[in-house]
């Protein structure tokens, strides 16, 4: 992440030429270090320890018989690893298949979101009555519990009883019957409605601070070459977004990629076709009580997470190189 | 710049289309919380032909929502608390203090907010298990452990926010707080906290949110007489029943806090939010 953004005091904080800060006393010089501490602690022991015993727990075979006394679990090697990504055996199947969908929905997500967030940037920009309402409005989902919105949204897809069905077959007429929207083939659609619905307002709210630092007078400029609004967003606005887009984007994937919440509150148990990876994970742990695969898997998953970020940044810094 | 007219309707419907969507599940929200029970069983009606407030009475006693409101409230509290207090010496430090390890030490911190849950969670739950068969302390099941796992998910990006408004505070207030004799801890309490007020408090939000909101760690690390809103929200159901309505009104009293706290304080929130992707 060093390489997009800029640590908060990065910027020159002295007038060039200002005399350096000196510390006085040499005790100074541990004042920072002091105030960093607690913060380091608990960061190492919520997120950095639990880390490193969850590769160590990924070579062992923990499994129920262990969990209160895992030190004594044998050792394993990279069993699990095996049994994880080995295609012709049940595990590894059922975890490709989950890693698949939760590809398909990340994408689709994301693509929306985006486009979603960029729209409703683009049109709020210049003024106009209400502007300041929808701003608000277009916030809530975004400051809602995502468990009072995802169940909102699991009561309004009931097959009977929702507002989903009642609009689509019995006020537009565009499906027949009453179709299910949490099982089967229909959660994909629905999984990914609720997503957007949840995370499109990050996306308006990010692309419209960078809308607020491109210059006025580029727009002018392009408007009197004879730039249209389409021409102009092409030209200057894209262009310009670049950068924010570049983190927006990354951030969107790796929320929607790790999401439990969502797809968690939505189905309780998700049908196959909206296997969240996260919710995978955890079934194939808690439902088996075998801590090592389940480990293993998640190792795999941030190893996966981590090379597509990585090559994500470097690819930006190439082509920005280049450009 | 004149705006074609093209534009200007494509603008509309857009923009109709989007509010469309998201007032959507906020109606339904709202109309179902005053519908009696068997208005919402049947088929969906847009306008509540019996209005009702018994959902947001009955809602207390279908399900032990009070004690939950009562964890909820006390984990995310506390753990709100804690991570704005250790955010706003670990901000100062890496806003005033030019310190080796400060780059690594601000990016390893916001690496960590691209882990998935998943991944600390089963060892999270066996440390804990372990620690409580090996010293006693109850981690799992209690309201400590849910805090203390809390109070690091917001950090990160508190720590970011927070950076970032003491770096808009001018330096000059330091130097005359130190020309005044301050120390380092008089000048943040004294001299940088009052002005960054409306940041902190800001930040206060959003960890806050973050608590409130958590679904993974609370399903897991919690048990029946700590469960948290998020998890007890669920149990609105028996034998196939769903209590949909008081869903409703339990889910509109439960958001209606933290979205007011948004909305209020969205300036704040918003310019920190996305000062991190427009920066770069």
């Amino acid at each position: 992440m060093s390489t997009t953004v800029t640590a908060p005091g990065d910027a020159p904080t002295r007038a060039p030429g200002a005399p350096r800060r000196r510390f006085r006393r040499p005790g100074r010089a541990l004042l920072p270090y002091l105030l960093v501490l607690p913060a380091l602690i608990a960061e190492l022991a919520i997120h950095v320890i639990p880390m490193l015993v969850g590769v160590w727990m990924s070579l062992l075979h923990l499994t129920q018989f262990f969990i209160r006394n895992w030190t004594a679990a044998p050792y394993g090697g990279l069993a699990n690893y095996r049994v994880a990504v080995d295609t012709h055996g049940p595990v590894a199947k059922d975890l490709l298949h989950s890693f698949l969908i939760t590809v398909g929905v990340t994408a689709v997500v994301v693509a929306l979101s985006w486009l979603f967030g960029l729209a409703a940037a683009v049109f709020l920009e210049r003024p106009f009555r209400g502007r300041a309402a929808l701003r608000t409005l277009f916030l809530v989902p975004y400051a809602l519990p995502v468990f009072t919105a995802v169940i909102t949204w699991r009561f309004m897809l009931q097959r009977d009883s929702g507002m989903v069905n009642n609009v689509l077959s019995d006020k537009l007429h565009l499906v027949h019957g009453h179709p299910f929207w949490l099982l089967g083939g229909n959660s994909f659609v629905s999984l990914v409605l609720v997503n957007v619905w949840r995370l499109w307002p990050f996306a308006f709210l990010t692309l419209m601070a960078g809308l607020q630092s491109i210059p006025g007078d580029l727009y002018e400029a392009a408007a009197i070459d004879g730039a249209g609004f389409v021409r102009r967003l092409r030209s200057v606005t894209l262009p310009l977004l670049r950068p924010v887009n570049r983190v927006l984007v990354l951030v969107l994937f790796l929320w929607t990629f790790n999401d439990f919440n969502t797809a968690y509150i939505l189905f309780e148990q998700p049908p196959a076709d909206a296997d969240m990876i996260s919710i995978h994970i955890y079934n194939a742990s808690f439902l088996t009580w075998n801590f090592g695969l389940g480990s293993a898997m998640s190792v795999l998953l941030l190893a996966f997470l981590l090379i597509v970020t990585l090559v994500y940044l470097g690819a930006g810094k190439l082509r920005s190189r280049h450009a | 710049m004149r705006e074609s007219s093209a534009v200007r309707w494509t603008r509309r419907v857009v923009l109709t289309l989007l509010t469309i969507f998201t007032v959507l599940p906020l109606y339904v929200m709202v109309t179902s919380s005053v519908k009696p029970l068997r208005d919402v069983q049947g088929a969906f009606r847009w306008i509540p032909t019996h209005v009702t407030v018994r959902p947001f009475i009955d809602m207390w006693h279908t399900v032990p929502l009070g004690r939950y409101f009562i964890n909820s409230l006390v984990v995310s509290g506390c753990a709100t608390v804690c991570s704005v207090i250790i955010a706003i010496f670990t901000g100062y430090a890496v806003s005033r203090y030019r310190f080796p390890g400060r780059g690594t030490f601000m990016t390893a911190v916001l690496s960590t907010q691209m882990f998935p849950g998943i991944l600390f969670l089963l060892p999270l739950f066996l440390i804990f298990v372990n620690i409580d068969r090996y010293t006693g302390i109850t981690l799992y099941g209690s309201r400590l452990g849910l805090t203390i796992t809390y109070l690091t998910f917001a950090l990160p990006f508190s720590i970011w926010l927070i950076a970032g408004y003491f770096d808009t505070i001018p330096r000059e207030l330091d130097e005359a707080a130190r020309v005044d004799g301050a120390g380092p801890m008089r000048t943040l309490f004294r001299v940088i906290l009052p002005v960054a007020a409306p940041g902190v408090v800001a930040v206060a939000i959003y960890a806050f949110m973050t608590a409130w909101g958590e679904v993974l760690f609370a399903s897991v690390l919690t048990d029946h007489s700590t469960r948290t809103l998020a998890v007890g929200l669920r149990e609105y159901s028996n034998q196939g029943q769903v209590y949909w309505n008081e869903v409703m009104a339990a889910s509109l009293v439960i958001s209606l806090p933290v979205v007011v706290g948004f909305l209020a304080l969205q300036r704040f929130l918003v310019h920190g939010l996305t000062a991190g992707a427009v920066k770069s």
